[in-house]
């Protein structure tokens, strides 16, 4: 039976975000005994309401609320007021989400250490490490299924793959694979196998790929201790005079106001809105926002080192047939600075519809360059890149002028790009152009990073307070009942695509936050 | 496609009096219209010179000769509205005054697709190119009908997905 809170129960979790770091919390919890309300700002879609069109899709689940960009990053002349594509529903992006599932590497989490002090750079060790990680890592890994570990197989390669698989193999590259992808490959957790449909960047109405939306939250919801309440946006965490957090405000459909009281608060809205939320949250004893004493609540944004790459060919390739991401070089991800920069990067398959081809083939192009490259579609393979891009203290999220349809200041999404993520997008570039020319391609070319679909890194971990938000279990170092539970806890990026991470932190925050509730220190 | 009309003989009885406009033709009544009188759109707030002008500019901003006009027609039908009437006057003077600026008579007279772009990229930084571009990402490449000229298929699910039409059946590697 669905749970029933009171607004006036403290006794409660309050979970603000449904998606891969909050759904995930707020089903662990609930596991374990804990009552959770979790308080959702989008609706409730399920796979029967998932449209199978790029752009009704988008309409559908995209985050379309007022933000605001600057910057010299591309997407804040081409997209201003789009600096993020992710979604506002129940079951946050994992509804969007291609589902490649790969772990960080153990350097990874000591990239200040390994890396060494890089100029400009806030570079920073994670509190934790991939021993640390492990267990939890592979816990995910089960709840989402993912291919190619625990000795489930491997997706099937569909045509996009097989080119790429054959460019890169080519080249010499050797780790080759169709991904470790939260897809079933075959039957699994009560969800059938992929049908190739293609259209999972739309939401999978197989339910073939793992989202919170019908995994992590029914099931918890099942327990009778989750209450999911979505149309819910929070405006502001309130607390109390001893400092500590007492419960947040929110505003229902109808743009009531409603507060509903809380023992924990958990902050998993994304790296623009966690953030965001924070700083909206100031108050005569925060006057900088809660959890802000180290000023690092929104800095330090990292979005990836992206861009993708097309290759046109004499024959057709049909890249949207099939899973949109399931193929991946994994070769690039090691650290090597003889290639001219710190970290590594990914190299991933990736298909869009034509809608959306012709919205980020090249923003803002015209003219016959552009038109030819459209013409040849159906001969089109493309891939994305995903590398380890370098936090920087001035690229922030902070509050803007503009406000949004509840009169509160939106997210201002300010991003450079560091040198080193410079360096290697031109080299991933050259490589993934290497890899379809070696397999014929008539025309290959680079496009620009979309607008941005990883979002990390605003309220950092860190081990000493005044470096980051949020200690090694996410709990913020200022306040000790609230938590940071979604990407903006990333120290680091890595050049692995997040989410598993998100997940295992999650499991991991749930085991912490059961256990100190248990023990009374919460 | 409300407005975009397929039209026999009487549409051609009005196009015995249009005047060549580009590759279409203005009739003189508020109807603009393919010369073989393929199909035809009518016009109530702009003028069918200025709807002629968008659909060149549109051809010429995002050309595929495989298309045919009338999928450009449904893409810049929107501005034929009062609350962008503004926008098209002040920006079709504009466009116009490029053209002359370059040495023709106007935009829509020049024959050659690469002295109208350069007349383009005179104004590529203004609102109304801006906003005519950018309308068209989705006004021309989200309608349905144009997916199969690219060979994009859309929907899939009804269909089972492509698990068993051919989701791998490349076949010359
Ligand atoms: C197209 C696409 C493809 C992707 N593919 C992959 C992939 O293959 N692998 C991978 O690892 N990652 C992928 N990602 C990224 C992945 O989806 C995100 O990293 C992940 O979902 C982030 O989790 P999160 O918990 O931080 O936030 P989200 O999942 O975005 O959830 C945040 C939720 O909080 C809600 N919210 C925000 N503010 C408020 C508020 N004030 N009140 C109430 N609710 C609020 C939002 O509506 C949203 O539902 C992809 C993303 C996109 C867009
Ligand atoms: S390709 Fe597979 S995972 Fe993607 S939407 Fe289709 S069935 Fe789902």
């Amino acid at each position: 039976m669905v749970a029933k809170f009171d607004l006036n129960d403290d006794s409660v979790v309050v979970i603000i975000g449904t998606g891969a770091g909050g759904g995930v919390l707020a089903n662990e919890l609930a596991q374990k005994g804990v009552k959770v309300v979790a308080l959702e700002a989008g609706g409730r879609y399920l796979p029967d309401d998932y449209i199978n069109d790029e752009w009704d899709s988008f309409g559908q689940l995209a985050w379309l609320d007022a933000r605001t960009t600057s910057g010299d990053w591309r997407v804040a002349k081409d997209f201003a007021g789009l600096p993020a594509w992710i979604v506002k529903a129940v079951g946050g992006t994992t509804t969007h989400w291609a589902g490649a599932s790969i772990r960080f590497q153990e350097h990874e989490w000591k990239a200040l250490s390994t890396y060494g002090a890089v100029e400009g750079a806030n570079l920073l060790d994670w509190p934790i490490d991939a021993a640390e990680m492990e267990p939890w890592y592979a816990l995910a890994e089960t709840k989402l299924g993912v291919t190619l570990t625990e000795g489930r197989a491997g997706l099937p390669g569909n045509n996009n793959y097989k080119v790429f698989e054959a460019g890169a193999k080519k080249l010499g590259y050797k780790e080759v694979h169709t991904g470790r992808m939260a897809i079933n490959s075959s039957d699994y957790d009560e969800r059938p196998a992929c049908q190739q449909t293609g259209f999972c960047f739309q939401g999978c109405k197989w339910g073939a790929k793992w989202s919170a939306a019908y995994t992590d939250i029914p099931r918890g919801e099942a327990t009778g201790n989750l209450e999911v309440r979505e149309h819910a946006h929070v405006a502001r965490i309130l607390h109390d005079d001893t400092g500590k957090v007492t419960g947040v405000e929110y505003f229902d459909k109808e743009g009531n106001l409603h507060l509903q009281k809380a023992r924990i608060v958990s902050v998993a809205g994304n790296s623009f809105e966690s953030p965001r939320l924070l700083l909206n949250s100031a108050s005569s004893m925060f006057p900088n926002g809660l959890a802000n004493s180290s000023d690092q609540v929104g800095r330090n944004y990292m979005r990836h080192t992206t861009g993708s790459i097309y290759g046109i060919f004499d024959k057709p390739v049909r890249m949207w047939r099939g899973t949109t991401m399931a193929g991946i070089v994994q070769d690039e991800a090691r650290h090597d600075p003889s290639r001219g920069f710190v970290g590594g990067y990914e190299l991933e398959t990736l298909a869009l519809g034509l809608p959306f081809m012709a919205a980020f083939l090249n923003p803002g192009g015209w003219g016959r360059g552009f038109t030819t490259a459209l013409d040849h579609y159906e001969n089109m393979a493309g891939m994305w890149i995903v590398g380890e891009d370098m936090p920087q203290a001035t690229n922030r999220i902070t509050l803007s002028e503009t406000k949004d349809q509840w009169g509160l200041p939106v997210a201002n999404v300010h991003f450079s790009d560091h040198p080193n993520d410079v360096a290697m997008r031109n080299h991933a570039y050259k490589q993934g152009m290497a890899i379809y020319d070696a397999v014929g391609a008539t025309r290959s070319f680079p496009t620009p990073p979309y607008p941005s679909t990883h979002n990390l890194g605003t309220n950092r971990m860190s081990e000493r307070p005044e470096d980051g938000v949020c200690n090694k279990w996410g709990q913020t170092h200022d306040i000790a009942n609230l938590f940071i539970s979604d990407g903006s806890q990333f120290t680091t990026g890595a050049a692995e695509n997040p989410t598993l991470t998100i997940v295992a932190l999650a499991i991991r925050q749930a085991d912490h936050i059961a256990r100190e509730m248990a023990a009374g220190n919460l | 496609m409300t407005r975009v009309e397929r039209k026999g003989l009487t549409r051609r009885a009005l196009l015995g009096r249009a005047v060549a406009a580009g590759a279409l033709a203005v009739a003189g009544t508020g109807f603009i219209a393919a010369p073989d009188a393929a199909w035809a759109m009518e016009v109530s707030v702009i003028t069918p010179e200025q709807m002629a002008t968008l659909m060149q500019m549109a051809r010429d901003i995002y050309p595929h000769d495989q298309v045919a006009d009338r999928f450009y027609a449904v893409a810049v039908k929107g501005y034929d509205d009062a609350a962008a009437k503004d926008l098209v006057d002040a920006g079709i003077a504009a466009l116009n005054a490029a053209a002359q600026a370059q040495g023709h008579a106007d935009y829509l007279s020049i024959g050659w697709e690469e002295d109208r772009v350069k007349v383009l990229q005179a104004i590529e930084g203004e609102v109304f190119f801006q906003t005519v571009r950018a309308g068209l990402v989705t006004g021309l490449y989200n309608q349905k009908d144009v997916w199969p000229i690219f060979g994009y298929e859309g929907e899939s699910f009804s269909q089972g997905g492509y698990i068993d039409r051919g989701f791998d059946d490349i076949d010359w590697l």
